[in-house]
């Protein structure tokens, strides 16, 4: 009896947020999938008609009349995943010391540093990408204060370069793989490290073999919550980057907006799907079983 | 018996967060034998876990010197250090089996696979969970996670092994169990056992010592008896067990016996060795040192508990004064309400010199 009558509670709880993705996230989904075979309209738009040219394309078969395989399709995608990887790098580097250091402060300096962590997201992210080109444009703060300096006699060109788009994913990326980081290193056990230490293993056996294993969760869910908007990322790129940071997303935003290539865009977006799932998949087991036999 | 641990000097001090400076070892001289069941006893504050701390080098110390087997321990780091510790909070590590918790410490100093194997499975004998090396932690109920920590402290054989309240988890049967069981255990192995409590009948059970601290500094070192049936002071006398303090004053001496009187009247006689007339000391009786009997002091029964095997009774004297716990053993039919006299023993009193 209490069983069902639970089941009726949690049932009406649930309903709200499943029909609202059913509709605005499922749905939309489906459509994708479905756009991603059919035959692109002429001014934008689908026929409806069956049309595998648009995996073609990317994959490498095509009939060189309707369409013509492009291996700089596959190449933008192996960068953007590169870049994407290159961003969880980078963020882990620079979050994971910092976890450390923001559980030892004092309660009250640990709500203030928190708060900084999450500031950016008071600002529009278009208005901060900005703020950064004018940072890095050849004639901005950067190069001046480097210039005046006397670190270099020429200005650097950083902006509408890869390291510029890499700069800005990180930037952007740094709250999301800091704060999983945080609960993590913030839940280690101290005195299973203290255990550890008096076991006689020193400082790096420590970290190794008791502070990585325990962060290890909130590692890869750092990790996961960056690669995963990395890989489609398009205002960093738009922003920052110029012609030479063209990334997935870019091209995606691009047959959507620009080339009115519906179908061709709904194909590149199922494949970044499907990379992300499969990386998702195989971080969720990977973790599971560090988890159950470290 | 040769010193195994000595300690002499330590000083440790605080920042609290007022700003003021507390200091929670406070000049403290200890020595410890190889073989010794040593039991740190004192209510929660008394610095008792910061000497633990200090001895396995999570703590240094500001001043002071320790040395182990002769060689100095002061300035090294806890992994340096031939020193165990079986944690309060067990602290075992939660992503291994059993098995790999207790073999830690060899695994760590490199010891190779096979042979670890070997020595977890006798470490894990010693302690009863023979079998169970597969399992992790959170799989092994209170009891076997202690006997977890306690396997994993002694598999590198340290030469002193601390315990930080292991036992304060487990629920009283267990406990009991365990402490005769930590009693046995560190007879066969030979080695020393600093022993963290703040449950005095825990401390009276195990030790061949007791270090009884307050305030960082160490107000007694003895024997359970020594310190159950001598107690240095005050303190000392109301922290271990049951106490009846008289404040008397002497009042004649006849012989072997000195008089002695309660501002109230109640009257004690007590050995008079070193004792003269109008000296006003305090007097220690323990509830069991009184006889019911047809002489001593008279008073009237205000409470009776019963705990089994004896009676607890509180008599109010009827010259007057504060209540004495007496244990009597043979009190069947006593009621509250009773009127009873209290006997005892002269030779039972301990006197504190400062009254």
């Amino acid at each position: 009896m209490a069983l069902k009558r639970q089941s009726v509670v949690l049932g009406v709880l649930l309903a709200p947020v499943t029909l609202f993705l059913g509709i605005f996230f499922l749905l939309p989904l489906l459509i994708i999938a479905l756009f991603s075979v059919l035959t692109p309209g002429l001014y934008g738009g689908v026929e409806w008609a069956f049309y595998h040219w648009n995996y073609g394309r990317i994959f490498g078969w095509a009939d060189g009349l309707n369409e013509i395989y492009e291996p700089i399709y596959l190449r933008i995608l192996l960068r953007s995943l590169a870049f994407a990887a290159l961003t969880v790098v980078l963020t882990l580097a620079l979050c994971y010391p910092v976890a450390f250091w923001v559980s030892r402060l004092s309660e009250r300096w640990r709500l203030v540093f928190l708060f900084l962590i999450t500031l950016p997201f008071f600002c529009s992210l278009i208005v901060r990408l900005y703020a950064w080109l004018l940072i890095l444009k050849p004639s901005g703060l950067l190069n001046t204060v480097l210039l005046w300096t006397g670190v270099i006699s020429q200005p650097l060109e950083i902006l509408y370069t890869p390291t510029a788009v890499v700069l800005g994913m990180v930037y952007v990326m740094v709250p999301f793989m800091f704060l999983p980081l945080y609960a993590a290193v913030d839940n280690l056990d101290r005195a299973q490290v203290e255990a550890s230490l008096d076991l006689g293993a020193n400082r790096v056996q420590t970290f190794l073999k008791v502070i990585l294993p325990q962060t290890l969760p909130g590692i890869m869910g750092g990790a996961v919550i960056v690669f995963i908007p990395s890989v489609g990322n398009f205002v960093v790129p738009d922003v920052l980057g110029g012609a030479k940071g063209l990334m997935i997303g870019n091209l995606v935003e691009q047959q959507f907006l620009s080339a009115r290539n519906w179908p061709f865009g709904s194909a590149l977006s199922m494949i970044i799907m499907t990379v992300v799932l499969t990386v998702l998949m195989l971080s969720v087991t990977r973790a599971r079983k560090a988890g159950g036999h470290a | 018996m040769a010193d195994l641990l000595e300690i002499t000097a330590a000083r440790r001090e605080f920042v609290t967060p007022e700003g003021g400076r507390l200091a929670a070892l406070d000049g403290v001289d200890l020595t410890v034998g190889a073989n010794e069941f040593v039991t740190l006893l004192g209510p929660s504050g008394c610095g008792k876990t910061t000497l633990l701390r200090a001895i396995s080098g999570f703590e240094m110390l500001d001043s002071g010197t320790m040395r182990l087997g002769g060689a100095d321990l002061t300035a090294l780091p806890p992994f340096r250090r031939p020193v165990n510790t079986v944690f309060q909070s067990y602290a075992l590590f939660g992503h291994m089996t059993v098995a790999r918790n207790v073999g830690y410490a060899l695994e760590v100093a490199g010891v190779p696979r096979p042979a670890r194997d070997g020595q977890v499975a006798e470490a894990l004998e010693k302690v009863g969970l023979s079998g169970l090396g597969a399992r992790r932690p959170g799989q092994l109920s209170g009891g076997q996670r202690q006997r977890v920590a306690l396997a994993r402290a002694i598999i590198a054989k340290p030469r002193l092994l601390l315990l930080d309240e292991p036992l304060s988890a487990l629920d009283r049967n267990l406990r009991q169990q365990m402490q005769l069981e930590l009693k046995t255990l560190q007879n066969n192995l030979g080695i020393a056992f600093i022993f963290v409590t703040h449950d005095q009948e825990e401390a009276l059970t195990m030790s061949d010592r007791i270090v009884v601290m307050r305030a960082g500094k160490i107000e007694q070192i003895g024997t359970p008896r020594d310190i159950y049936r001598r107690p240095r002071n005050r303190f000392v006398a109301e922290f271990i067990g049951e106490t009846n303090l008289f404040p008397v004053t002497v009042d004649r001496i006849e012989g072997d016996l000195a008089l002695a009187r309660t501002a109230e009247g109640v009257e004690l006689s007590l050995p008079s060795s070193g004792r003269s007339v109008g000296e006003r000391i305090t007097a220690i009786l323990r509830p069991a040192d009184f006889t019911l009997g047809r002489e001593g002091i008279a008073g009237r029964v205000t409470r009776a508990v019963y705990l089994g095997s004896d009676l607890y009774i509180f008599v109010q004297p009827q010259a007057g004064g504060p209540e004495i716990r007496v244990i009597a053993r043979d009190g069947a039919g006593l009621a509250e309400g009773a009127a009873v006299r209290l006997a005892h023993d002269p030779a039972q009193v301990h006197v504190l010199e400062a009254a």
